[in-house]
């Protein structure tokens, strides 16, 4: 109960570690007793050579899938914010777009791709743009309702302190819609990973996609098996980085315990 | 017509300003008609009455009598349907009385983002002070508002009779002349309510703003204004005029006073509370 908030954090990873060792050292065990092919099922610790062997091959398309991750997440995170505060400020817009955004969330990003693919060509650009697009919905639609939700009480008083409209977003509208955001921005992070790579599954010459499609070709599931390892660890990571950022940017937050 | 009311000091020990001087604030015939789903709503008929400056009127009535209505259009958030608002003996448009007045309402309306010193200093900030003046300005009167120790503490962390004085401390720093007080120990217990009442009244010797403060609180009425203004049930009118005659400054004694009980039973007839057939007029 009365334990620090390291002791606290320690004890929440505590469980969920040891499952995970317990997995593993079955899986090993496992393995080993039954005589699976590596090719078909590598144990944890062919995964772990794997690393070791191929650290530079794995570094270098991680490399590449992060990029396209950044860059289409700072994409998105631009345009989602832009036609957020759009949509807020004008009704004419928000009649005109938002339903037509949210329509556009029904079209299968396994059918853009390959047109993407036909527009934008084998490079960077169209995984890019494929990151961009699963990112921007979640980001444009809680920006939305971040500024929605500002207390009508709090702008009222700001008016009568004679605050101008741009006086009210920057110091109620825009702190206010920020935790939203950042739930946006959280489950876009998550989406990011798999954007990248779905991008790169259609085709590419570079990136963890590529390099798992490879891999499984070549039967090297060793490798396969370490792509997948790094890319949820990605995914951890960077969602992980998004929270870490939100508590560091919104530090009150962690004292409010109900919306009054 | 545009009257730009200019932030001053009320520091003078004046308790009045001379007569010859025109009123802080001036309503007239002031009519407040809205539409809710289709029908035509009265909410205020005919309120007319004066604030000088340094005087402190109370304004009570049962809910729905349009009190919180009337401040929304003295502050300008509202524009009434009729009559007219005056500021310094001129007649001003709802919109340009934005920010001329300082309101403060029932909840404290602190920015859950800003800690407390951030939040007094807004005012002064959307005013266009810089950041670093008008923090310095808010710290410097932190102890006199009972917050020495509590400027970096986010909204959340305080009680609602901190964040009650945090508020009011934002308000006085727009050094508005004009204070608008819509029931602002309304949502606080007993207790933090009569100590913030005794609290607010030595604020006010000291500073000597016209106030108008809404309140549902027969007793904080008489114990802090100078008159008191009882409204009809809607549409709200003015029922009646309380002049009270209790010599400053008042301390906590002075509510079982004879004084004070005599102007009790004068309200809570106009209120209508004592007498079940007559209603109370002017």
């Amino acid at each position: 109960m009365n334990a620090s908030p390291w002791g606290r954090t320690l004890a929440r990873w505590v469980w969920p570690a040891a499952i995970l060792a317990l997995l593993l050292i079955g899986w090993e065990v496992a393995v080993r007793l039954t005589n699976v092919p590596a090719w078909q099922l590598p144990p944890p610790s062919a995964i772990a050579r794997s690393f070791v062997s191929d650290h530079a091959l794995l570094w270098k398309h991680t490399i590449v899938t992060l990029k396209e991750v950044a860059l289409g997440f700072s994409l998105a995170l631009v345009a989602g914010l832009l036609v957020g505060i759009a949509i807020d400020a004008s009704p004419i817009l928000e009649r005109a777009i938002y339903p037509l955004i949210i329509a556009s969330q029904t079209i299968p990003m396994v059918a853009l791709a390959p047109l993407l693919l036909i527009w934008f060509g084998y490079g960077l650009l169209p995984k890019v743009l494929v990151t961009a697009l699963v990112c921007f919905f979640p980001i444009a639609v809680n920006t939305v309702d971040g500024l929605r939700v500002a207390d009508r009480e709090m702008l009222s008083l700001l008016k009568s302190m004679g605050a101008s409209s741009w006086q009210q977003f920057r110091l109620v509208k825009c702190p206010a819609s920020l935790p939203s955001i950042f739930t946006g921005a959280r489950i876009a992070i998550a989406f990011s990973v798999i954007g990248a790579v779905f991008g790169e599954l259609v085709g590419a010459s570079a990136g963890l996609g590529y390099l798992m499609q490879r891999s499984a070709a070549q039967f090297q599931t060793a490798r396969l098996f370490a792509a997948i390892v790094i890319l949820s660890a990605l995914g951890v990571g960077l969602f992980a980085l998004v929270s870490l950022l939100e508590r560091i940017l919104l530090p009150w937050r962690r004292f409010v315990t109900d919306e009054a | 017509m545009c009257v730009v009311v200019p932030p001053r000091l009320h520091n003078d020990r004046t308790p009045r300003a001379a007569s010859s001087a025109p009123p802080r604030l001036t309503l007239r015939h002031i009519d407040s008609t809205y539409t809710e789903r289709g029908h035509s709503v009265q909410a205020l008929q005919d309120i007319s009455f004066d604030i000088a400056d340094g005087e402190f009127v109370a304004l009570i009535g049962p809910s729905g009598s349009g009190k919180s209505t009337l401040l929304d259009i003295v502050a300008g958030l509202f524009a009434q349907t009729g009559g007219d608002v005056a500021l310094d003996g001129a007649v001003v448009a709802t919109r340009e009385r934005l920010g001329a007045a300082a309101y403060m309402r029932q909840r404290d309306l602190l920015l859950p983002w800003r800690t407390a010193l951030d939040n007094a200093a807004l005012a002064l900030e959307v005013h266009g002070h810089d950041r670093r003046e008008a923090r310095q300005l808010a710290l410097d009167r932190f102890p006199e508002f009972g917050l020495a120790g509590f400027e970096r503490a986010w909204p959340a962390q305080l009680s609602g009779g901190m964040r009650q004085r945090v508020a009011f401390l934002r308000t006085v720093l727009t050094e508005r002349p004009l204070l608008l007080l819509d029931e602002p120990f309304g949502a606080l217990d007993a207790l933090s309510r009569v100590a913030l009442q005794s609290w607010l009244l030595d604020l006010w010797e000291r500073e000597r703003q016209a106030v108008l403060l809404v309140t549902h609180d027969v007793d904080e009425a008489i114990f802090l204004a100078d008159r008191v203004v009882v409204l009809t049930p809607r549409p709200g009118r003015i029922a009646h005029i309380e002049a009270i005659a209790l010599p400053r400054p008042r301390h906590r004694e002075i509510v079982t006073s004879a004084a004070f009980l005599q102007h009790r039973a004068a309200l809570l007839d106009a209120l209508g509370l004592l007498a079940p057939a007559t209603g109370g007029t002017a």
